[in-house]
């Protein structure tokens, strides 16, 4: 029986305004860094943590049971928790490691976001998310992986917001299971759409540590020398222009994306949810303005020029969300940009 | 699990129809070509094959015992997914041996509309593990996958014992620096990418400007590289341009150079190695008839003699005259590459 109480009471309360989600920690940051920041973000706003070391295998500051005890302490705060898997996966150790997670996540009704095949392989049968390293770019994909028990997806940064709604439609959306209509039996939900909203974007990963190669050490023997960026380290053209950043195995762009809009006008894209990715500092100034916004407490504009005041590590761009090149810097909010294309 | 050894088969590339008869006249056992559209992942002005071509070069190497592949691994965008499923129907129609592919939408189509289309799984799918390889196995019955350019011979070797899925690497050509089918770099500088549209780099955005006695080399708006007079210039692809990090100028990501595995040649045939592939789609015709000559030639000694294998002088003369910035490289295969 479905309990049409709860399934439309939810939705309603829902609607009103997109939920916060704390994107994975991406740097190498050290262990009490990492105990502060999720102290703090058990006590904000976000609704949603992904928590796991994402970009490479050899660090180790927390561990996988450290981490179940983080989601642990943030499922008491009321936060919704994912473990998120390793997105370049090498070797028989990332493998085993891999099983482990998916195994443990499975015993403590901890949820998983899948970043590469190996993870979709190993908890074949079981509810996930998509991360924005799977690559679905149409709605044939999306509905593949949701068969297969997707049922959250982050969309790939390059995709435009037009694009994302071609792949997951307002009308006739991709339902959790499978099914593309809503009057599915059993109360199944569409895909949640989560888009990356805020932070220096994840654009490559290579089995050569970039980090390592610039200060001429060999990966095996790194010395663990990206713990030394909080928030990567900056790569410029020759002529002087914030291009990329390095962090260890991956390459991010050195702009932050920052897509502003408010809750209503997210809702009305079809978008559930915000994925707001740390950085070093002011990231609760962040986390503050967002949540504002969406509770319609501050206007796009005002949320703009808040953010500009930030000490951000980079400059703000949102291209890739209204179809261009990504590090198309941003003058105004992206409702309003997509409301003066109309 | 035991593994088999095998004579690996030799991919070439076919950027036209003449590249492909070369190819297959210079002893290519197998050549890989794709539709002159965003189906895949080399579209390129003035290359690819329409689809009268196509059934002229299947017909051309199946009278000469060799196979033809055709690449179909791009992604399908949304609302036009259509265009790629007719190119899987396309490729049945020509008589392509297997179709290369990398989307889960792609790959599902192919298996439920044409069951008897043999599948390989892209590299730009981006499998680097056994695991990863025996899913797409067990959902659409793949039968060949291509390794990413990131696994060293160590971590090909123990996935070889754990798949019976054929594994076919790359063998010689540009180097991806970075996992394929997981890089936007191009996109995030000119709104091209890999999987959005078939191309890296795309030259629509390439702008040469002459800044006194320095050419620049710029992708979009991005300062790719800056030549001075006496430096030898390069096509300005993203990871292969000099930037600067903490005040050090260089190539930051990656030197302009060539993977060429084949001194690891009896090495990937003990790992159990299928099919070895030349990267080049785009390259010129000679290129693609003098890679494969020296490529037949090494690939018939490895087999007869491993343990005695040795790189002609002749080949590598012969080789260095295609490779980028005249430098080759064992790529990730290597150990201090990483």
């Amino acid at each position: 029986m479905i309990d049409m109480t709860n399934s439309l009471a939810a939705p309603a309360q829902a609607a009103l305004a997109p939920e916060l989600t704390i994107g994975p920690v991406l740097y190498h940051w050290r262990r009490d860094t990492l105990t502060q920041f999720y102290a703090d973000i058990a006590e904000s706003a976000a609704e949603n943590v992904v928590l796991g070391e994402v970009v490479c295998a050899r660090r180790v500051e927390l561990r996988l049971s450290d981490w179940l005890d983080l989601a642990r302490d943030l499922k008491q705060a009321g936060k919704r928790v994912w473990l998120a898997s390793q997105a370049l996966m090498e070797s028989e150790a990332d493998l085993r490691q891999l099983r482990r997670m998916v195994d443990l996540c499975a015993e403590q009704g901890m949820e998983i976001e899948a970043s590469d095949a190996s993870a979709l392989a190993v908890m074949e049968g079981r509810s996930f998310s998509l991360s924005p390293h799977i690559n679905v770019y149409s709605r044939e994909a999306l509905q593949w992986h949701a068969a297969l028990g997707a049922s959250r997806w982050v969309p790939p940064v390059e995709l435009s917001l037009a694009q994302v709604q071609g792949v997951q439609p307002l009308v006739r959306p991709v339902m959790a299971g499978g099914g593309d209509t809503a009057d599915v039996v059993g109360g199944a939900a569409p895909v949640a759409v989560e888009m990356f909203a805020f932070g220096r974007m994840p654009l490559a990963f290579s089995a050569r540590c970039f980090t390592a190669r610039h200060h001429r050490l060999n990966k095996d023997e790194c010395e663990f020398r990206c713990m030394d960026d909080d928030d990567g380290l900056l790569v410029r053209s020759t002529e002087g222009q914030d291009f990329l950043v390095f962090n260890g195995i991956q390459t991010q762009s050195a702009g932050l994306q920052c897509l502003l809009a408010r809750g209503d006008w997210w809702r009305a894209q079809g978008v559930s949810a915000l994925r707001l990715s740390p950085c070093a500092k002011v990231f609760g100034e962040v986390l503050r303005i967002h949540d504002a916004l969406r509770r319609d407490a501050l206007s796009a504009d005002e949320a703009l020029s808040q953010m500009q005041r930030l000490a951000l590590p980079g400059p703000l761009v949102q291209g890739y969300a209204l179809g261009h090149e990504g590090l198309q810097p941003l003058a105004r909010p992206l409702s309003t940009e997509l409301e003066v294309v109309c | 699990m035991a593994v088999a050894l095998r004579k690996p088969e030799l991919v070439c590339p076919a950027g036209s129809l003449r590249a492909l008869q070369l190819a297959v006249q210079a002893g290519a056992d197998t050549v890989y070509m794709g539709l002159k559209d965003a189906t895949n992942a080399r579209n390129f002005a003035g290359l690819n094959f329409d689809v009268k071509q196509a059934r002229e070069g299947v017909a051309f190497a199946h009278a000469r015992g060799a196979k033809v592949l055709m690449a179909l691994n791009t992604f399908a965008r949304a609302g036009e997914s259509e265009r790629w499923f007719r190119a899987v129907d396309a490729a049945v129609e020509m008589g392509a041996d297997a179709l290369i592919c990398a989307d889960t939408a792609v790959m599902d189509y192919a298996h439920r509309t044409h069951p008897q289309l043999r599948l390989h799984l892209s590299v730009q799918a981006s499998a680097t593990t056994y695991e990863a390889i025996n899913f797409y196995r067990k959902h659409f019955n793949i039968q060949r996958a291509v390794l990413p350019r990131v696994l060293t011979l160590s971590h090909v070797a123990h996935l070889v014992r754990n798949t019976d899925v054929d594994i076919e690497v790359f063998g010689f050509g540009s180097l991806c620096v970075m996992v394929e089918g997981r890089c936007i770099l191009s996109s995030y500088a000119t709104g091209k990418s890999p999987n959005n549209a078939g191309v890296c780099s795309p030259p629509s955005a390439v702008r040469w400007v002459e800044r006194g006695d320095h050419v620049q080399a710029r992708l979009g708006e991005v300062l790719i590289d800056d030549y001075a007079p006496d430096e030898p210039r390069a096509y300005p692809t993203l990871c292969k341009g000099r930037f600067d990090v903490q005040g050090l100028r260089d190539y930051a990501l990656e030197d302009p150079t060539s993977l060429n595995s084949m001194a690891l040649l009896p090495q990937l045939i003990d790992a159990g190695v299928s099919a070895i592939k030349i990267e080049g789609r785009q390259r010129s015709t000679s290129y693609v008839e003098q890679v494969t000559q020296v490529w037949r030639q090494a690939i018939d000694a490895a087999w007869q003699q491993r343990e005695r294998f040795a790189i002609s002088q002749d080949w590598v003369h012969q080789l260095a005259r295609h490779a980028e910035g005249q430098q080759h490289t064992l790529g990730a295969f290597s150990r201090p590459w990483r």
